[in-house]
Order: structure tokens, then C-alpha cells, then sequence
């Protein structure tokens, strides 16, 4: 299987895993953001059907496979990112005294690393807010229908209901529209999916969603800390 | 007109052309093993009909007038097709004007008074020879690699016997329309030399002739683009912005596209 | 000395076919007991070097620049003949060849001609099968214009840089060589002499321009394709490094220099702007497919004319002298017609520009007809390289254009094989005399390169290497010694005059001269003057030059030295060849013999020979050497494009 190591340890291999993974965290989004939207109606029934989401998110063996896909992909673009950014930094041991890249490149393009740590710092302190607490941490119980339910929905509320809290989501979301805006399209082309028919829709698409996703999960922890101060 | 008027006329044009006077921050070094340094020079009363290199060989000829060591600097055609000049000017390859060389770069595109960094390429696979001169072989090297249609000279089929579409071939012209002067490489964060690559496997990939070896073409000049040591494309796309022939960013999704299709597909195992 | 051409017997049609036959070849296993070297890797070094190492030879090959695909056939522009006749419009072999005897004002070799338009087709295919994206039609197949005054449509080009895109097939064809082990290439290397071992070309000696190493190589046999030497005029259209070094050297090892004073004037160059131009670009001929020549008819209104300002000239004012004078082919007339126009009107005072030595070329009239579109389409490259270079926009106002040093037809004495009068040194391309005559066609210079080098030089190289011995000369040999101290010493005497005038001030001076009295017109007197000053200046050089830093390291000064040492001496034997030839004939025109209308007037008694010059030792006058040309199949007539 030499051929198949020789293109992995290739840069362009590298980027293939980086597109891939990429693409695959970004279709993770749009199922996380969806499930998510339950938020804004939780607190009708009390946070009910959001709790029983979670459990379902938590048991169903079809969503554990794609959560153990997600748990790879994250760990697989951070390491493959690590890798490419070191490999680069070598690739120009003397830098420039002057530089003026804003002439010909964007911003976002040139410090995915930077962006992609901060998201991947927001993680970290994310799933330990949520992932970890539902997983093995304390949660109150309610009971639906006989059912022992863990109850998320006030985890939730407490969290948010710090306005601290909210900020460093909101802030993070910003982070993440930023490398999503470069990282959508970006993929397309290492993807070698680059066209003058589709690629100015994928750009157009790319942008949309890097805009509109994390503006609705920035809007979650914004919404309930509205909804605590009530 | 008499000539006495005719003189007045000449004089009077000559105040009205501007001069410039430019305080010059190049970097000198001396070899390889140099560890090299920025030097200040003041150059005056530069026209602005001169060329960015021009303005070196005035500040040249003036330092040799001192007896000291002119800088030197990659050039040879002065007319943007050589691909020799190389220098990095106020923070972009070929200075701050687009599609052009540095050659090309004329001294209007500056103001008196202003002051300009001259750096020499930099990337680990392009080491500094002297001052502004920087070693690009392993351009050579990747094209040595594969960047080339097997076939001898003679008993090659008459050129009219392979129809090639009209838009096939003018997209492989601009694809072939690379100089290698390096900007891109220049250009990018990551000195990656992925759009001088792509640029002559698309070529290559676009045409018939370069069928036969397509595969193992692209395998074999991403294998060496990578032995050199060039950095990985990040698709900021600085490379294209730069890039005096304005080369496209296709051209380095069709290079993706050929090595994964060439890498799964390939008899090379 | 007997100069043998070696043209074969036989119909002007079949000599080359029959000569295929009857050289000697080299069995293929023995090829690799063949070493060959080849200086320089421009069209026809780089397809030399690939061809030979495809027959199995083992190639050295060198350049002075940094990667072989820099060469100055990179600049070429408008594209390249051949005679494949894919428009039916009439042309053909014989054509080709015709057009080019003519076109070189018959002061070519009609052999060496016919061969080169047979080869014409064979190099179309070649590119193709390399993958030179040429230009095409809608339909797929290969597009055509016509060119540089033919009347037939016969020029295959790539937009417009046709010359990048044959030197980068020729060398990604060397590239492949280099790969398999069969080319061994010296970049950043500049050959500065060449070794003889018993009246034999056995090698060279190189300087390694980064470390200053002078090195020896040893081989079988010494191919130069080092170009031309235009930047004897110091503003050239060439190449900052082109430089005559390699060829000069050879010259002063016994190699005769044939027609130095043929030097082609290119008649559509940006002008000179001021004391710094270091160089002059061309803007393809191409242009004046549609592009109108013209300057005020009024002199008064001529002086300091702006092309902003040309808008206000009404068209009654304006002479389209080109037009007035050859109705038949216009603004298409041959280069060396065109830039002697372009002076004469200078001359008379109507020339426009702060300079006065300038001439408009007009779109206007194209643009109003064709659309700006159409025009950008054909010319969009070139306009915006005009501008860049003006700051003036050629689709508001005529662009300014005045004739420059573009390409020298005299070169290293070769004979049919193209070997010089040495044996076992080859020059090819633009360093050999052998094929434009006193004047070369538009699109014809990238066909001789690659003809040279793909397919004349690999069969007629084999011819002599089958009769030599295998044994190869060690590079301890006393020849290689002594050579090698002449180099050195010749480099340490630069480095330590330490005079007060820049190697720059000196080349300068020499291209003032040279442009003065040996340009694009010539006289008697202007030329006995002339070498008078260029003896005075070389002899200041030597006295007074000052070339900074040491030979171990890389030193542009340096280099330029010796290079501007050489031109020093080619120039004044330039001069002594224009002296000779005492009529005028394509690019060398001699202001005594020409037309009531001012056309160059040959002397095909006393002149229709090829002038090979014998060096004598620096000081001494060169020995002329003549070998006749004879016309069998192309009438000699005046050339006129009425």
C-alpha cells in the first residue's frame, strides 16, 4: 500500500484530508444547528422535546456512528492542520521584513490556523459545558411518561443565563462564520472541484452558510440569556 | 519653429518630466552562508520613465563609481517573458503593480519621496545566492520530473492530424503562458509552488499529446514539488493575484484533480 | 585558406536528401562513447542537446542564465514559418525558399535556404507532438497569419508568444534528457574559451558565475548556439546577458566571422526615453498588419509632438509615408525598408516625440473599422505592455515606435554540416551566418534555431564523429592548461587595472558609436572614423576600466567586463566588414550605392560572396576571406516592393 501512504503523506494528500474532514463537520453542522433550533421553542413545554432530542442524539446507534465520524474528522483536521502548518512555516525559514498580502490575498485565507484554534479552544470549553455533562456529569432527571430523562435544557439555561458566557459564544460563532467563509469554498477547490459554471454558486453558497449558520447559533445562547432576564 | 525656440520647448518638457528622489532599503548579502542585512541607499532625480531595473543600474553605476559592491539582482530579457527577475518590493513579488515582472514595473507607479524594501524571494527551496539572486532549480527539478511529453525528435505525426478545439488550446496556452520567475512561490504564505506545477500538468493534461502520460506526469511533479520542500496550497490565492501571466486558480484544482484521480487510478503502485 | 562549403551535388530539391544518405553514421551503441559539448540553450542549443541525447550521446550543455528556459528565443514574439501550406493559398517549399533568398537580398546559400524550408514542416509537427499549444481554428486545426511582408499565410503562432512557447517545448525536451542521464546541464556557467588539441575542437573552459571556478570540459566535438551579438550596440532589443563571448573566442581560436556587418534593424521598438534606457522593447511586427505608419507632413509641427496631441494633425497633414511609397505592400514592408523610412523621415526633421527619432503607428483607423474589440482581441498583450512601458494608452492615441537593434545576421562561418572552419566546432542558429542573407524574414529566426537544432546538426554532427576516435582527451592535456591560463590571466588583468569608468560607461560609449556610424545607415568615412574611435576606446578600456570585487564570487561586473572586452573587438571588425562591402544590400546599407528612390542598390559582380574574416591577433587587421555565392535557381533582382 505504498502508493496509498505516499499520496496521504503528500500536501496535497494532507489537504484532501483537511477538505474532507472539513466538508464532513460542515454537513455535521447544519444536522447540529437544525436539532438546535428546538431552543427557541424549549421553554414552551418546559424544555421536554429538547431533552428527549438529546437522548435521542445520545443513544440511537445510527447518530453514534456519525458522532464517532465527527469525533474523527475534528481530531483529523486539527492534527492534519498542525501538520500542514508546520511543513509550512519550514517552507520559508527567513520571513519578509515587509509584507503586504492584504494586496492579494484575503485575510480569513491567510490565518485559518488562528481562526480554526480559537474554534477549536470554544470546542473544547463547549463540549465541556454540554457534551461532558450529558455524558457523565450530574444532570437533574425528569421523568416523561415514566421515562428517566436527563434534563439538558436546564444545564442550558444556566449556562447561558451568564452573560460572560454568551459573549464568548457570540464572539466564537464570529470566529467560526470567518472560517467557514474561506473553509466551504476552499474545500471545493482542494477537492479540485473548481468550474466557471458551479464555482461561483458554491462561493455564493459557501458564504450564505458561513453567515447564517453561526448567526443561528450565535442567536441560541443570545436568545435564552433574553429569556432569563424575563 | 526655429531651433532656438525648438531648444525652449525641448527645456521646458524636461522640467515638466518628474524626478524622484527615493530612499532605497535592499538587502545585501553576500552568500549563501551570509547571514545578509538590510542597506539604506538615497537614489535621486530617477525619472519616472525608468524602469524598476533601470533605477537599480543607476544606483548600481553609482556605487561602482564608489568602489563599492553593486547589488546584484536577477534580470536578462527586461521585457516580461524571461521569468529571471525576482524581487519582492514593498511587501509583494514584482512590486505593487499586477501581471506584470519587475522589469515591467515602471517608476511612475511611485511617488517622491517614498520609501522602498527591495527583499530577494523567499523560501526555503529558493536559498539566496547573492543579494537579490536566488537559486530556483528546483523549478528545473520539478519539471525534469515529468513537466514534458515523451517523444524524440522525428517521425512525429503531421500537426494537423489531431484536431484540438479552439477553447481547449487557448485554455491550454494560458495554462503554458508561465514564465517560472517564482512570484508565486514569492506570493504565498506557505511558499508552496503549487500554481507553477499546475500550471504545466493543466497544460500538459488539457492536450492531447499529454494523454499518454497524464497519470504518472502528475504524480511524479507533485513528488518533487514536495522533495523540494515547498510549503502546501492553503488556496488563499496570492499565487494567481501575483502571478505576472495571471495564471489561474483552476489551473491548481485540475492539478488536485489529476493527482487524486492519477493516484487511485494509476498502474503505480 | 580554401573555404569548402561542402554543398552536395545534385538539384537544389534533392541535396539534402541525398546528403542524409551519404553521411556517415554512428553506430547506436557506440554513441555513448561520443561526448558532446553545447554552449548555450536558447531554440537551437536546447533542441541540440535534447536531440543528441535522445540519439544517445552524452551532452553537456551550459548557460550563463539561471534555468535553460530563459534563453532570449523566449522574447520572440510573432511566431514561426513553415511551409505546410494548410491555407492553400499557394505557398510551398520552394516558396519558402524563394521568399527567404530574396527576402535575405541573395546574400544567402541557396543550399542551406532549401534545406531549411524542407525542415520547415518536420518542426510544426515536432512542436505539436510536444505539446506547443499553437494558435487554432474554431475547426480544431492549426491557425495561420501572414507575417513580416509574405504574401502567403505561413506563420504558426501562440498569441503572441510564440518564441516562449517553442523554447519551452525545446526545453522540456532537454529537461527529459537531463532526467534520463543523457545531459548533463551547467547552469549560471559562461564559456569563456575554447580548446583546440591538435587543430581539433576538444573542449572548453567555463567560469562558474557563482563561485568564480574555472573549469575544464573535455569532449568530441563543440556545438555553440550562443545567439546573436546586437548588444554591440549596447540598446538592443536582446536579452541584458546576450553577448557574443563564446563565439568571439571561438573566433580568435580560427573560427571565421562571416558578414559581421549584417545586423537587422526591427523597425517597431519603443523609443528611446532617456540616458538610463538600459534596453529596447520590441512590439511584434504583427502590429502593423493594422497599425498605420505616419508622421506630419509639416516638420515645424513634428518637433516635440505628443502622441496625446496627434488627435489634432488632420488626416490631409499626415504622411503615411509607407503607404505613399510601397502602395503595394504598405506598412508591410520588409523590416530593413521600414526602418530605414522610419529614419529618413526622422532625418528630414518630421520625426515626433521629445526626441525627434519617432513615428507614429496608428489603430485608430483599425479600431473605427474592426471595433476596439477586435483589436484588443489580436493586440490586447502588446497594447498593454505599450502602455506600461509609456504610460500612453494606444487605443486613444497612435502609438510611438522607432527602429532598434533586433537580430545579427552574420555569425560564425559554417558550412553545409554546419561546422565552422574549425574542426569539431559547430555553430548553430543565430550564432552561424548561415541562412538569412543580409537580411532576415519576420518568423524565420525561430525556424532556423530549431531546424539547426532538431534536425540538421544530429545528422551532419554524426558525420564527423564517425570518423573520430573514441578516445577522449584528458582535460590535463597541455592544450586545456595553457587555455586555462589565458582565462585566468585575461580575468585577473580586468580586476586589477582599477580605472575610474564603469564597464557600463565603456559599452555605452561603444553602442554610441556603433548606432552612430554602423546603424542603420552607412558611409565610408563615418566608418573609417568610427574604427579609429572604437581602437582609442578599447585601448582606454584596458587602461582605464574599473571591475569591482574578485573572480570568486558571483560578480556581474565581472562578467559584463569581459563580455564588453570582446564586443570591443567585434565592433571594430563590424565596421571593417561594412567598410568592405561597398554596396548595400538588405540590413547593411551603404548611403553611397542606393536608388533614386533610396532603396539599397547590390553589386552582385563584386559583392554577391560571403565575407569570412581570419583573425590576426587583436591589433591587427582581420584576413577576408570570400566564398561565392552562386545563384541556380533564384533570379537575382533588385528588390522592390513597390
Amino acid at each position: 500500500m505504498s502508493w496509498f501512504n505516499q499520496t496521504f503523506s503528500s500536501t496535497l494528500g494532507k489537504k484532501l484530508i483537511m477538505s474532507a474532514t472539513g466538508l464532513f463537520l460542515i454537513l455535521f453542522l447544519i444536522g447540529h444547528v437544525a436539532g438546535n433550533l428546538q431552543i427557541f421553542f424549549a421553554e414552551a413545554d418546559n424544555g421536554r422535546l429538547f431533552n428527549e432530542y438529546a437522548l435521542f442524539m445520545t443513544t440511537n446507534p445510527a447518530v453514534k456512528v456519525l458522532s464517532y465520524l465527527t469525533y474523527i474528522s475534528i481530531l483529523g483536521h486539527v492534527f492534519y492542520s498542525i501538520a500542514l502548518t508546520q511543513r509550512n512555516k519550514k517552507a520559508r525559514p527567513v520571513g519578509y521584513s515587509v509584507e503586504n498580502a492584504s494586496a492579494n490575498s484575503a485575510w480569513t485565507s491567510r490565518n485559518m490556523g488562528v481562526l480554526g484554534t480559537f474554534v477549536l479552544i470554544f470546542l473544547v470549553i463547549h463540549l465541556k459545558s454540554f457534551w461532558y455533562e450529558m455524558h457523565w456529569g450530574g444532570i437533574p432527571v425528569q421523568n416523561y411518561d415514566g421515562q428517566e430523562v436527563k434534563d439538558l435544557y436546564v444545564i442550558v439555561k444556566a449556562a447561558f443565563s451568564q452573560l460572560w458566557y454568551v459573549g464568548l459564544y457570540v464572539f466564537c460563532m464570529i470566529l467560526l462564520a470567518f472560517h467557514l467563509s474561506h473553509g466551504f469554498q476552499s474545500a471545493f477547490q482542494t477537492l479540485g472541484l473548481n468550474h466557471k459554471k458551479y464555482t461561483p454558486l458554491i462561493k455564493k453558497v459557501g458564504m450564505a452558510f458561513a453567515i447564517i449558520v453561526p448567526l443561528l447559533f450565535a442567536l441560541m445562547p443570545i436568545y435564552v440569556y433574553i429569556q432569563s432576564l424575563g | 519653429m526655429s531651433d532656438e525656440l525648438f531648444f525652449q520647448f525641448i527645456a521646458k518638457k524636461l522640467i515638466t518630466i518628474k524626478k524622484m528622489n527615493l530612499t532605497l532599503k535592499v538587502w545585501r548579502q553576500k552568500n549563501v552562508n551570509d547571514k545578509g542585512g538590510f542597506q539604506t541607499y538615497q537614489v535621486s532625480d530617477i525619472s519616472e520613465d525608468m524602469s524598476f531595473l533601470e533605477m537599480f543600474d543607476v544606483l548600481n553605476e553609482d556605487l561602482a563609481r564608489k568602489g563599492e559592491d553593486p547589488i546584484h539582482f536577477d534580470h536578462d530579457c527586461r521585457e516580461g517573458i524571461c521569468g529571471m527577475c525576482s524581487m519582492y518590493i514593498n511587501g509583494r513579488p514584482h512590486g505593487p503593480k499586477q501581471k506584470i515582472t519587475t522589469c515591467q514595473l515602471h517608476m511612475r507607479s511611485f511617488k517622491d519621496g517614498d520609501t522602498i524594501t527591495v527583499e530577494p524571494w523567499r523560501a526555503g527551496a529558493f536559498p539566496v545566492i547573492k543579494d537579490l539572486v536566488v537559486d530556483r532549480s528546483a523549478f528545473d527539478r520539478i519539471i525534469q520530473a515529468g513537466g514534458y511529453v515523451n517523444v524524440n525528435t522525428g517521425g512525429t505525426p503531421d500537426a494537423n492530424e489531431i484536431p484540438i478545439p479552439k477553447t481547449v488550446a487557448d485554455e491550454a496556452m494560458d495554462a503554458a503562458t508561465c514564465i517560472g520567475c517564482g512570484a508565486c512561490v514569492a506570493a504565498c504564505k506557505n511558499a508552496s509552488a503549487m500554481l507553477f506545477v499546475a500550471a504545466k500538468v493543466s497544460q500538459l493534461a488539457l492536450l492531447p499529446q499529454g494523454q499518454v502520460e497524464r497519470k504518472t506526469r502528475a504524480e511524479n511533479m507533485v513528488a518533487q514539488m514536495d522533495a523540494e520542500g515547498f510549503g502546501a496550497c492553503t488556496n488563499t490565492g496570492a499565487c494567481s493575484a501575483e502571478c505576472p501571466k495571471g495564471i489561474s486558480l483552476t489551473t491548481i484544482a485540475r492539478l488536485n484533480r489529476e493527482y487524486f484521480s492519477a493516484k487511485a487510478s494509476s498502474e503505480n503502485v | 585558406m580554401k573555404l569548402e562549403s561542402k554543398i552536395p551535388e545534385g538539384a537544389i530539391g534533392d541535396k539534402w536528401t541525398k546528403h542524409k544518405f551519404n553521411v556517415k553514421l554512428v553506430n547506436p551503441a557506440n554513441k555513448r562513447k561520443y561526448d558532446v559539448i553545447v554552449v548555450g540553450t536558447g531554440l537551437a542549443g536546447a533542441s541540440a542537446a535534447a536531440s543528441l541525447g535522445e540519439l544517445g550521446y552524452n551532452v553537456k550543455a551550459f548557460c550563463f542564465q539561471d534555468s535553460p528556459r530563459r534563453a532570449h528565443s523566449i522574447a520572440a514574439q510573432g511566431g514561426i514559418n513553415a511551409a505546410k501550406n494548410y491555407q492553400n493559398d499557394g505557398d510551398s517549399v520552394f516558396r519558402l525558399f524563394y521568399d527567404t533568398v530574396k527576402g535575405g537580398d541573395y546574400r544567402a546559400r541557396e543550399a542551406n535556404v532549401h534545406r531549411l524550408a524542407e525542415v520547415s514542416v518536420n518542426i510544426i509537427d515536432q512542436c505539436v507532438a510536444q505539446g506547443v499549444p499553437f494558435a487554432r481554428e474554431y475547426g480544431g486545426l492549426l491557425a495561420n497569419r501572414s507575417f513580416g511582408g509574405a504574401q502567403v499565410s505561413r506563420t504558426f503562432y501562440a498569441k503572441g508568444q510564440t518564441g516562449q512557447q517553442l523554447l519551452l517545448g525545446a526545453y522540456s525536451a532537454l529537461s527529459r534528457q537531463i532526467k534520463n542521464g543523457k545531459v548533463e546541464m551547467h547552469n549560471r556557467t559562461e564559456m569563456l574559451d575554447l580548446v583546440m588539441v591538435d587543430g581539433k575542437a576538444r573542449g572548453i573552459i567555463t567560469r562558474d558565475l557563482i563561485t568564480g571556478k574555472i573549469e575544464r570540459h573535455s569532449a568530441h566535438a563543440v556545438v555553440l548556439a550562443t545567439g546573436g551579438y546586437g548588444n554591440v550596440f549596447f540598446l538592443s532589443t536582446n536579452a541584458m546577458g546576450s553577448n557574443a563571448t563564446a563565439a568571439w573566442r571561438a573566433h580568435k581560436k580560427g573560427a571565421l566571422m562571416a558578414n559581421p556587418c549584417y545586423t537587422q534593424i526591427h523597425p517597431t521598438c519603443i523609443p528611446v526615453s532617456g540616458d538610463h534606457q538600459s534596453k529596447l522593447t520590441l512590439m511584434s511586427e504583427s502590429l502593423r498588419n493594422d497599425g498605420r505608419v505616419w508622421v506630419p507632413k509639416d516638420a515645424a509641427k513634428a518637433k516635440g509632438l505628443s502622441a496625446k496631441d496627434a488627435a489634432n494633425i488632420p488626416d490631409s497633414e499626415r504622411d503615411y509615408y509607407l503607404e505613399r511609397r510601397y502602395p503595394a505592400f504598405g506598412n508591410l514592408v520588409p523590416r530593413d525598408v521600414a526602418s530605414r523610412n522610419a529614419k529618413m523621415v526622422c532625418d528630414e526633421g518630421r520625426g515626433v516625440g521629445t526626441t525627434g527619432l519617432a513615428v507614429f503607428l496608428d489603430f485608430s483607423d483599425a479600431i473605427k473599422r474592426d471595433g476596439k474589440k477586435v483589436v484588443e482581441a489580436k493586440y490586447g498583450n502588446l497594447f498593454d505592455m505599450y502602455k506600461q512601458i509609456t504610460g500612453d494608452n494606444p487605443y486613444e492615441m497612435p502609438m510611438m515606435i522607432y527602429p532598434a537593434v533586433h537580430y545579427t545576421m552574420g555569425g560564425l562561418w559554417v558550412d553545409y554540416n554546419l561546422m565552422t572552419n574549425v574542426d569539431g566546432c559547430y555553430a548553430i542558429g543565430e550564432a552561424n551566418f548561415s541562412d538569412h542573407g543580409a537580411n532576415r524574414l519576420g518568423a524565420s529566426a525561430l525556424m532556423q534555431g530549431l531546424a539547426d537544432g532538431y534536425f540538421v546538426l544530429p545528422y551532419t554532427i554524426g558525420d564527423y564523429l564517425a570518423k573520430m576516435p573514441y578516445e577522449r582527451v584528458s582535460t590535463d592535456h597541455a592544450a586545456f592548461e595553457e587555455a586555462e591560463k589565458a582565462v585566468k590571466d585575461k580575468i585577473n588583468t580586468l580586476l586589477n587595472i582599477k580605472g575610474s569608468q564603469t564597464v557600463d560607461d565603456f559599452h555605452k560609449k561603444l553602442g554610441k558609436i556603433m548606432w552612430e556610424y554602423c546603424g542603420m545607415a552607412r558611409n565610408e568615412a563615418g566608418l573609417k572614423k568610427a574604427k579609429g574611435m572604437i581602437r582609442e576606446l578599447r585601448e582606454e578600456f584596458w587602461e582605464d576600466v574599473n571591475v569591482l570585487g574578485s573572480n570568486e564570487e558571483l560578480n556581474m561586473s565581472l562578467e559584463k567586463a569581459n563580455r564588453v572586452a570582446d564586443f570591443l573587438e567585434l565592433g571594430e571588425l563590424m565596421v571593417d566588414d561594412a567598410l568592405n562591402r561597398d554596396e548595400s544590400c538588405g540590413g547593411h546599407f551603404r548611403e553611397e550605392h542606393q536608388t533614386e528612390e533610396g532603396e539599397a542598390k547590390r553589386n552582385d559582380e563584386k559583392f554577391a560572396y560571403v565575407g569570412a574574416w581570419e583573425f590576426q591577433g587583436v591589433e591587427k587587421d582581420e584576413v577576408l576571406h570570400k566564398e561565392e555565392l552562386v545563384f541556380e535557381n533564384v533570379k537575382l533582382t533588385q528588390r522592390s516592393y513597390k
